[in-house]
């Protein structure tokens, strides 16, 4: 962590909340790495259980087929003109310094190995423009596709709308492809083959859990509010984050008491109670056989339609549904269908129509933090706003450039939740604390079940006093049952 | 036949055989990579957002990007502005270079005369700038490669040696454009003998010989850029009307 820019973030009206770009440290980040993936996590997710022998053949020709099959990856390969307009805009370069982090950077590591093996141009490689894929290459692309965080950022600045994260994904699904995979992605995507979510909740584990919040919440608030589990014929499939069950239980909290206010017949599923689809950060294969299974169980609980909870890569995934597994015709419209358009939906015919205190929300100072998945990848801007001036008088936004499109990645999404890189994490963090600093809020509302994870850490690291917390949080506490 | 006249025929065919070579190269090597492009599928929506919900505001937004830049614009005033001068200065001198290939010359290529200077200078001056803004930043020094300045240079060559043979080492016209025909028509005639006027027609056939196998594809590759192509909605366009409410 020496490496990187240790100064202290300050509220300084000067710079208004938006981080400058720091001096290029070359190779400050190059050793922060995630951990190798283990035999029992690929063996149960249909990957080479250790690196190929004939990794490079079998890599050129994966890469070979993905160009083929993805018009994403095959145009961005080649019109870079490396203008430099993304060098300053990605979290992570923000954050450590490293100049490989600049999206260009980080892409040319593809481009490199793609002008090589596909191009005229790897007849000179010596010019700079082409290089082997090698044991050298490989490790930078293990370093720095999993120093991305597929946020999208710096596609935005892009005069060609070149999306590193299409780079990214494509490179993951290479290494995957040979056997080089992290073991936090394939650790996640196997247990959700074994129980149904991320984190590994056995179905009774999930039950209790659920149990155990309708005491608390009847104690609490003396509503009977049912958080049903497995009901078969119930109305709506919610699929939140596992998280929401385990850590955000004020999320879980809201769905239960939004669900009972309104008397919609709801479940969760413990075939599949789990909306985040790490699929996304590893293999196209994984992708949709993670999302598969939010069909599957809304088939088996024969649900009329499926509402996807506060978690960003799980929209991201959803919202491709019928792209991946097919056409939802057998459910209910609106589909795919967010919480947030859920609540706003209701907001418009009226249903909390005199029975929400805002006031409840008096003690908290709101910002908004868009996940960059919920807002670059799932149309989900306004809503949530919607939802938190709806049920809070208090709300401030970041600065400009720091939120809606132009958003930063809390600093650990799409596969770099893990603690072996906290310094990356931290470091990736730094834009999203100084912007939160710069508002003076004390609660920061977000829609996504790694940013809350990893925004608390993030932001005590930075010294930023702030509660992180959902936006359906906001509205539960104001609710009048 | 006097040695000179030798080497004037020699140096006729090499840049005869040279401009047939690249042009072909060129349009070939273009119309093969965009076809390509055409015809590589998505696997999956290219789901950027907030973005495009129709197929006219996507053709809207794609030729947003193609005139004005405004990704570039919110991303760095100062390399918008040199690029859009660039472009545009380009543009204007690639439009009024029709003189030597069309009969009669459009009205509107005359009427550009007056200011063709300020133009041909202008474009001179963004290289300048562009080149300039690579070496002297140390992020864009970091990213930039032999083939960033080979393109820089390679244009900066082209419009010395196109400003010099307009304006100060006067070239015939009437020979350029004899020559140009020639090619054109397939009834190719000697070059001009003109060894400045040969260094840019050279400059230019090398950078059409580069072009499509070089970052220059970003032209025409822009329009097969999913994130700006595509639209993308969630729910279609209609309203939502969730019917499952009981309250």
């Amino acid at each position: 962590m020496s490496k990187f820019d240790e100064t202290p973030i300050i509220k300084d009206p000067a710079i208004n909340g938006v981080l400058k770009p720091p001096k290029l440290r070359e190779h400050a980040s190059a050793e922060v790495r995630c951990y190798p993936s283990k035999p029992k996590d690929t063996a149960a997710i249909d990957l080479p259980t250790e690196r190929v022998p004939d990794w490079q053949e079998r890599a050129i020709a994966k890469f070979g087929e993905l160009l083929e099959k993805n018009q994403a990856l095959r145009v961005y390969m080649d019109i870079c003109a490396r203008c430099g307009a993304c060098t300053d805009k990605c979290q992570f370069y923000l954050g450590t310094g490293d100049p490989q982090n600049f999206p260009v950077a980080r892409a040319e590591l593809l481009r490199k190995v793609y002008r090589r093996y596909f191009t005229p141009a790897g007849l000179f490689p010596d010019l700079g423009d082409a290089a082997d894929l090698d044991e050298e290459m490989l490790q930078k692309w293990y370093t720095y596709f999993y120093q991305c965080s597929e946020c999208r950022r710096c596609s935005v600045f892009c005069p060609y709308g070149i999306d590193t994260a299409e780079i990214t994904i494509a490179a993951r699904e290479i290494m995957a492809s040979i056997g080089v995979s992290t073991k936090y992605v394939t650790e996640v995507v196997a247990k959700v083959y074994q129980t149904g979510n991320n984190l590994g909740i056995p179905p009774a584990a999930w039950k209790d859990n659920c149990e155990f919040l309708e005491e608390d919440v009847q104690a609490e608030t003396g509503h009977p509010i049912r958080f049903p589990v497995d009901v078969q014929g119930a109305d709506v499939l919610l699929v939140p984050p596992s998280a929401d069950n385990f850590a955000n239980t004020d999320t879980m909290i809201g769905y239960g008491k939004l669900f009972h206010y309104l008397g919609v017949n709801w479940t969760t599923s413990t075939y599949c109670n789990e909306g985040g689809n790490f699929g996304l950060f590893l293999n196209f294969a994984n992708l949709k056989k993670v999302n598969a299974r939010i069909l599957q169980a809304a088939r088996d609980l024969g649900v009329k339609t499926i509402i996807w909870g506060e978690c960003g890569h799980a929209w991201r995934a959803g919202i491709m549904t019928p792209a991946l597994n097919g056409p939802m015709d057998a459910f209910d419209p609106p589909y795919p269908y967010h919480i947030s358009q859920y609540i706003v939906d209701m907001l418009h015919k009226g249903a909390f129509d005199g029975r929400i205190d805002k006031s409840a929300n008096d003690d908290y100072l709101v910002t908004y933090h868009d996940p960059c998945n919920s807002a670059r990848a799932g149309y989900l801007i306004e809503e949530p706003r919607e939802i938190i001036r709806a049920v809070c008088n208090r709300f401030v936004e970041m600065p400009e450039g720091t939120i809606r499109e132009k958003t930063f990645c809390c600093g650990a999404g799409n596969g770099l939740l893990t603690d072996e890189i906290m310094p990356i994490r931290m470091a990736g963090g730094k834009p999203r604390a100084l912007a939160v600093k710069h508002t003076g809020a004390n609660y920061l509302a977000t829609v996504c079940a790694i940013c809350k994870a990893q925004l608390p850490e993030s932001m005590h690291y930075w010294d930023v006093p702030v509660k992180v917390g959902g936006v359906i949080d906001l509205l539960a506490r104001a609710l009048k049952l | 036949m006097e040695a000179s006249e030798i080497t004037w025929t020699l140096l006729s065919l090499f840049f005869i055989g040279l401009a047939y070579f690249s042009a072909f190269a060129f349009v070939a090597g273009l119309l093969w990579k965009l076809a390509v492009y055409l015809r590589t599928p998505m696997p999956y929506p290219h789901s950027l957002t907030p973005g495009a919900k129709t197929e006219g505001q996507a053709i809207l937004r794609v030729l947003g990007d193609v005139t004005i830049f405004p990704n570039l614009f919110k991303a760095d005033k100062w390399l918008w502005a040199g690029a859009w001068v660039f472009h545009a200065a380009l543009a204007s001198v690639l439009f009024r270079h029709l003189r030597y290939f069309t009969y009669p010359v459009p009205g509107l290529v005359l009427y550009m005369e007056p200011v063709a200077l300020f133009f041909g200078s202008l474009f001179g001056a963004a290289i300048l700038f562009l080149f300039w803004r690579r070496l002297g930043l140390p992020r864009t020094l970091y990213i930039s490669n032999i083939p960033d300045y080979f393109v820089l240079v390679l244009l900066g060559l082209v419009a010395a040696t196109g400003l010099a043979v307009s304006y100060w080492l006067h070239v015939n016209i009437v020979d350029v454009k004899g020559f140009i025909v020639g090619l054109m028509t397939f009834h190719p005639v000697e070059i001009p003998r003109h060894p400045l006027f040969l260094l840019h027609l050279f400059f230019v056939l090398v950078l059409m010989l580069y072009f499509p196998f070089s970052k220059l594809l970003h032209v025409g590759g822009i329009l097969f850029s999913p994130s700006r192509h595509e639209p993308f909605t969630v729910q279609g366009n209609g309203s939502r009307s969730p019917d499952f409410m009981k309250r």
